[in-house]
């Protein structure tokens, strides 16, 4: 057993970067990212972590950085939030498709205007579509733990993909818990020093890396990105459940399904509001309702037959989201209703968009939601989309 | 290396050939004779631009080093992740070097190199500069001079062409107090591989801006790229120096300037201009060799 400490999510992520040890950090500083970095920092001055640390002059320069010491097969990490996230978006499909095994953690923040500097998900839907895959935490332990199934993931040589950690900002970062560290010698089992085979550059066998491909072979190129990225579903599988058995910890994989079994109505949450949830379930089920909860892990891959699977059962489903695609709904709304559309009897959905620039979402307002789901599952219509806790509606 | 580089000694090895640059191409010279100097443990980072448009075309592959594309603005950033990731991983002897054009250097990378050079990293940074944006058809860029008429500051009745001087890069790195820099010119190649040379010696970061013309972009015969190179040299519209040890070097003080008129009229992006504006590029060369003439000849 390792020791425990208290500690927030930002000196979690920090822990578990060390125990990853990789050859070089390049960092911006953005709010509320700062502490992660800070702490690494720290790490390298006392020389409990052996990398270089890179005081890139920007969030863009930050993942360059980074890309040219993945290219030649060293282990790279960055750290980034919000506007800062979007400044260096051109890098990130830059990396993904040239397969560089980047972990960059995210702090979940909103982004301006109105200028705001708490957490919801509008930075990282934003790159959705970039080829990172994206997993989100629910607490500080997850996000230690994720650091190190991050690269065993992204190195993973059927994979090959630059993974982004995601944390709710101030929520996750900043909030304190306590939290197992893994031992150094045990992590460095399950994760051995990256050995990149092929895709990097290298004196005895050079290579040009990040080349061109016109209309002849650009499409085969990504095609089979997209079949990589589809695949890493077992990959990651494996993974959760190899650092399972070895530090006692099994995240479920892709997806995780809390008291569905029997459930009516379920809710599928990311991130920390997972916690709130599953307390609700709990007193909800104790009142005798058939409510289930399911927690997204990973939004790339996404989880499609996991989610169907899970709620092919359930009359309804509830979705929150803590962003919003302007002129239409909440990003993993969209993306939940395409995955259940495959089913021979779809569930009634709806989305629960709240928790924008940080407003909490309390167990009062998933009790409501709850309320909802259980009011349309007895035939009395609901909204499809609602937004929680907000007071200038209509 | 000790031996004298000059066009007998250099090896013939090419690093850098089946590139689809037009012909008289002077960046893709500097490159090739860079790349010469550098050595095969050489690893390249090109921004978007004509050298990496014409080299890394799937399947075929222009570099027999290593290279890499980077994102735009991120010559300085990568070149330096590549160097850094290197040391990590113990791989001694190498080079990491980037390649990147004007803009990519004075415009949209600025920001990147100063973050380089501000952390010393060991790094060539080489700045092919044919003064404009080539690659997607000659746009104005920061280091298009005065009076070039570019297809984004034509010259009509209005305005003479590009408007702005062009942005000093030598001092501006310079002034980061950077461990080696030079200006330099396909016109003058063993000045230029001496400077290569140099830089390649010296640890920590080196700048080397040289001067490659553009037949395409500057409307000339593609034969005669490197003796235009040398007559800007030569009318005084370059210039060939160094910054080492927080000191500046002219090494190159003609006597009298060669004529500007000669260097212009065989550029169709000058043939529009007019006396006055001759005058305005003659009195702003004047005014900058007053200030080398005074401060860097030693």
């Amino acid at each position: 057993m390792g020791k425990k400490l208290f500690i927030s999510g930002n000196d979690a992520v920090a822990e578990g970067v060390r125990l990853a040890k990789p050859h070089v950090i390049s960092a911006y500083p953005i709010t509320p990212q700062t502490i992660a970095v800070e702490r690494l920092s720290e790490m390298v001055e006392d020389g409990s972590l052996r990398a270089e640390y890179m005081h890139v002059e920007s969030e863009h320069s930050a993942l360059a950085c980074a890309m040219g010491v993945s290219s030649v097969g060293a282990r790279a990490f960055t750290a980034t939030s919000s506007q800062g996230l979007l400044y260096m978006a051109e890098c990130l499909p830059y990396a993904s498709g040239a397969r560089m095994p980047i972990v960059m953690m995210n702090a979940n923040r909103a982004l301006a205007t109105p200028w705001n500097i708490y957490g919801d998900q509008m930075d990282s839907m934003f790159l959705i579509n970039s080829g990172w895959i994206q997993v989100y935490v629910e607490d500080a332990q997850e996000a230690l733990d994720m650091m190190i199934q991050a690269y065993k993931i992204a190195e993973h040589e059927e994979v090959m993909t630059p993974m982004m950690v995601n944390l709710d900002g101030f929520v996750l970062t900043h909030t304190y818990e306590l939290v197992e560290i893994p031992e150094q010698n045990k992590v460095d089992e399950f994760l051995p020093p990256i050995n990149m085979t092929k895709q990097k550059m290298d004196v005895d066998n050079p290579k040009s890396l990040c080349i061109s491909a016109g209309n002849d072979f650009n499409m085969e190129f990504k095609i089979k990105q997209e079949m990589d990225m589809k695949n890493s579903v077992t990959v990651i599988e494996g993974v959760d459940k190899e650092f399972g058995d070895k530090f006692g910890r099994y995240y479920n994989g892709m997806l995780e399904e809390y008291r569905c079994e029997d459930a009516q109505v379920i809710l599928i949450t990311t991130g920390s509001v997972t916690g709130t949830s599953r307390i609700v379930v709990d007193a909800l089920r104790e009142e005798g309702k058939k409510v289930g909860l399911l927690k997204l892990r990973y939004l790339r891959p996404f989880p499609a037959e996991g989610i169907s699977d899970t709620v092919k059962n359930a009359k309804v489903v509830g979705v929150i989201d803590k962003n919003i695609s302007f002129g239409f709904e909440g990003t993993i709304f969209t993306n939940v209703n395409s995955a259940l559309i495959t089913l021979e009897k779809t569930p009634k959905t709806i989305n629960f968009i709240g928790g924008l620039g940080g407003r909490d979402i309390t167990k009062k307002n998933i009790d409501e939601m709850f309320e909802s789901l259980l009011k349309e599952a007895s035939g009395e219509k609901q909204e499809r989309i609602q937004y929680m806790n907000v007071r200038c509606m209509g | 290396m000790n031996q004298k580089l000059n066009a007998r000694t250099i090896t013939n090895k090419e690093l850098f050939y089946g590139h689809k640059a037009c012909g008289g191409c002077g960046e893709a010279l500097a490159v090739r004779l860079a790349m010469k100097v550098l050595g095969e443990r050489t690893f390249a980072s090109l921004p978007a631009g004509c050298m990496s448009a014409v080299s890394f075309i799937y399947p075929n592959m222009a570099f027999t080093s290593n290279a890499i594309i980077t994102p735009f603005a991120s010559t300085g950033a990568v070149a330096a992740g590549v160097a850094a990731g290197l040391k990590a991983l113990g791989i001694e002897d190498t080079h990491s070097v980037g390649f990147a054009g004007d803009g990519g250097t004075a415009d949209i990378g600025l920001q990147a190199l100063s973050g380089a050079i501000d952390r010393n990293d060991d790094i060539i940074y080489f700045c092919n500069d044919n003064e404009a944006y080539m690659n997607t058809g000659i746009q104005k860029s920061g280091l298009t001079p005065y009076g070039t008429r570019t297809t984004t500051s034509p010259a009509g009745e209005n305005l003479p062409g590009s408007i702005t001087m062009k942005k000093n890069m030598f001092e501006i790195v310079a002034a980061h107090g950077i461990a080696y820099a030079a200006t330099a010119s396909i016109g003058y190649l063993e000045d230029f591989m001496k400077k290569v040379q140099k830089a390649k010696d010296i640890k920590g970061t080196s700048y080397i801006h040289v001067f490659a013309p553009c037949p395409t972009g500057w409307g000339h015969e593609s034969n005669i790229a490197v003796s235009l190179a040398k007559q800007a040299v030569d009318c005084g519209l370059w210039y060939l120096a160094e910054y080492e040890n927080g000191e500046f070097t002219l090494n190159k003080n003609p006597k009298e300037f060669s004529s500007v008129e000669d260097y212009l009229k065989v550029q169709g992006r000058f043939k529009h201009l007019e006396d006055r504006d001759i005058e305005i590029i003659k009195n702003h060369r004047d005014t900058k060799w007053k200030k080398m003439r005074r401060d860097w000849v030693r």
